[in-house]
């Protein structure tokens, strides 16, 4: 059994909080929000005891690890807190709002030695994996470009303000949406470090980007396309999409399907030359409790194991996600100059 | 529960092995005839029981089924609630307490929330009814003999420990609607447990069971063993496990297992629904005969 405590009880937190209250390893020994509604309810009806103050949470609960899904303008302070206790922390994407601020917690953590994760799901998700497993055994050839693509239905119509509005808190399909997008090709590709060209474009929100469009390049000079738009309603749910062009063939994937053309017959089985198309029930790992995705128990999962040591920490570290916001941060740049 | 029950993922682009399918579903089924007319095909097959979500568009078909008595006299719908992604897009936007205030009826959540007053556990009951209600508007005057809860919304709070919220729809379902309650589940062993320790006895919930094991969170064994040895009125889904598997090994393996009192699926075509229907009798009755 692993202690874990919950700071941030909002649509993220609360799914977090179901996956660790049903997970075997782990006892959930606070919660802790500053929504009067969210941690009476809370208190009410689930067994797990309920905070407004993480801090005074953090002295009666003793966690060994916590989950922090706050919104991101708060993730620097409290994260740095956490390592400081030496509690190991999952935090929720984005990392962190401030590129300086995040590279400092990259250093406190590999100094602390403890295990960090950061929530970009998608790659617990199978069809990625497969894709990721490819593209590093070379059977695609060279990478030449990439085609990264986002779209969903969040901001449909114009409504009232939330921090998810306020650019400064964290808000907007950049951080929200893209980030997404831009840490999955990081991961797929090749870590992106420039930025040719970038519109950030309100649709619906007043103060807030609803769609993001760039060029990028990559330290090994791949090129690539990121098109990414929460205000597409033609979407029922958000849809992630890389499309990934090599010289050996082509990768199409998403979250429920992947097709892979290869242009010669000597490709690794199961595929054959030309089109090959697989589906997640071909990759997906049974979980032992599922809520909206195999990925987020995975995630989940995969982080309490690497606390006690039965996995390595190497999967959404620290590292790779200020990888991810520094490409958010040039983005931001670019488009400002 | 009729042995089987016509689902409606095709019609609003849910597919869960391929999002191109989806866009394909979605276009196809753009009209509301062309649900029901397909519809109308599955009760020709001799279905006579639609489960589906309470998303916008089945207000819609409820109308054109109002509309038409005399061919609907014997049709059911099992309504389930609630078209989770409304909501979570909107968590998204506007956070918990804004959903709520958006969606919850009235000014009811306004008035409580302005005053600062402290919550009783009446007020959230209270709120959950009023939810309840609002989704179950669109089907005034249809026979809804059993009413489910989403496996979202189901494992969300079994995941949160939530025992006294399940409880509390479960009596709420009997008591103002007359209808059985039923719940969708990943997680079907657990739920069962759960369940069992409200009191709540032979309940009916509807999971993924089939030959692939997909989607059947604590593995296949642990599905069949809670099967073959508890209490529980099983409807099967995903048991096509999204196309993965030859339909008639599908189809076999599922009518094969005990207790599984309805078989729940979806498809677009009459040939695919005809050979559906055919497999499953044909199976069922091979089972008689053995």
């Amino acid at each position: 059994m692993i202690r874990v405590a919950l700071i941030g009880a909002g649509k993220m937190g609360i799914s977090h909080l179901a996956i660790l209250g049903a997970h075997k390893d782990v006892q959930v020994v606070g919660v802790a929000d500053t929504s009067k509604i969210v941690t009476d309810v809370l208190g009410k009806y689930s067994p797990f005891e309920c905070f407004a103050d993480y801090e005074k949470m953090l002295d009666k609960t003793k966690p060994e690890a916590v989950f922090v899904a706050a919104p991101t303008k708060y993730h620097g302070t409290i994260v740095k807190e956490l390592l400081q206790k030496g509690i190991h922390v999952f935090v929720e994407k984005p990392f962190c709002l401030n590129v300086n601020e995040g590279a400092e917690l990259v250093q406190l953590a590999k100094l602390k030695g403890l295990v960090t994760q950061v929530g970009y799901h998608n790659k617990f998700i199978g069809t990625f994996e497969e894709v990721k497993k490819i593209v590093d055994s070379g059977a695609i050839g060279v990478i030449e470009h990439f085609t990264g693509e986002a779209y969903g239905p969040v901001v449909v119509k114009k409504k009232q303000d939330t921090w998810r509005s306020k650019p400064e808190e964290g808000g907007g399909c950049l951080l929200d949406y893209a980030s997404h997008v831009i840490d999955l090709l990081n991961y797929l590709v090749s870590p992106i470090n420039k930025v040719h060209g970038a519109m950030l474009k309100s649709i619906y929100s007043g103060n807030v980007e609803d769609a993001v469009y760039a060029f990028l390049e990559t330290d090994n000079n791949i090129s690539g396309v990121l098109s990414v738009n929460w205000s597409d309603e033609t979407y029922r749910k958000m849809s992630t999409t890389v499309t990934i062009i090599g010289s050996k063939g082509k990768i199409i994937c998403d979250a429920t399907e992947l097709k892979i053309y290869f242009k010669e017959a000597d490709c690794p089985a199961p595929y054959t030359k030309g089109w090959n198309i697989k589906h997640i029930n071909d990759f997906a790992e049974e979980v032992d409790f599922y809520l909206r995705g195999e990925e987020y128990s995975a995630q989940v999962d995969y982080f309490i194991k690497a606390t006690k040591g039965k996995v390595p920490n190497n999967k959404n570290t620290f590292e790779s996600a200020w990888l991810t916001d520094s490409v958010i941060d040039k983005i931001k740049k670019y488009e400002n100059n | 529960m009729e042995r089987i029950l016509f689902g409606d993922n095709q019609f609003f682009g849910v597919n869960h092995v391929s999002d191109e399918k989806s866009r394909a579903q979605a276009i196809k089924f753009k009209e509301d005839k062309t649900i029901l007319k397909t519809l109308d095909i599955a009760i020709d097959e001799g279905i006579s029981t639609f489960m589906c979500t309470t998303h916008d568009r089945i207000g819609n078909v409820c109308n054109l089924i109002r509309q038409d008595p005399e061919n609907y006299a014997n049709f059911s719908i099992y309504p389930c609630m609630p078209y989770a992604h409304k909501y979570a897009n909107a968590v998204t936007e506007l956070g918990i307490v804004g959903t709520l205030k958006e969606y919850v009826p009235g000014n009811f959540f306004g008035s409580l929330f302005k005053g600062g007053l402290a919550f009783v556990s009446k007020d959230y009951m209270s709120m959950m009814e009023l939810l309840i209600d609002a989704e179950m508007k669109m089907f005034k005057g249809i026979n809804t003999p059993v009413i489910f809860i989403q496996n979202v919304l189901t494992d969300l709070l079994m995941g949160l420990g939530m025992k006294d919220v399940l409880k509390a729809y479960h009596e709420y379902i009997i008591k103002k609607y007359n209808a059985e309650p039923g719940y969708i589940t990943m997680n079907m062993p657990k739920l069962l447990e759960m369940l069992e320790s409200t009191g709540i006895q032979n309940p009916i919930i509807c999971s993924s069971i089939n030959v692939d094991g997909f989607r059947m969170s604590g593995g296949k064994e642990l599905y069949e063993q809670t099967l073959k040895t508890k209490q529980v009125r099983a409807i099967a889904m995903q048991v096509l496990s999204g196309g993965a598997t030859p339909v008639k090994d599908a189809i076999q393996y599922v009518c094969s297992l005990p207790n599984i009192e309805s078989i729940l699926f979806g498809a677009s075509s009459r040939g695919n629904i005809h050979e559906t229907v055919s497999l499953i009798h044909q199976f069922d009755k091979q089972k008689q005969l053995n």
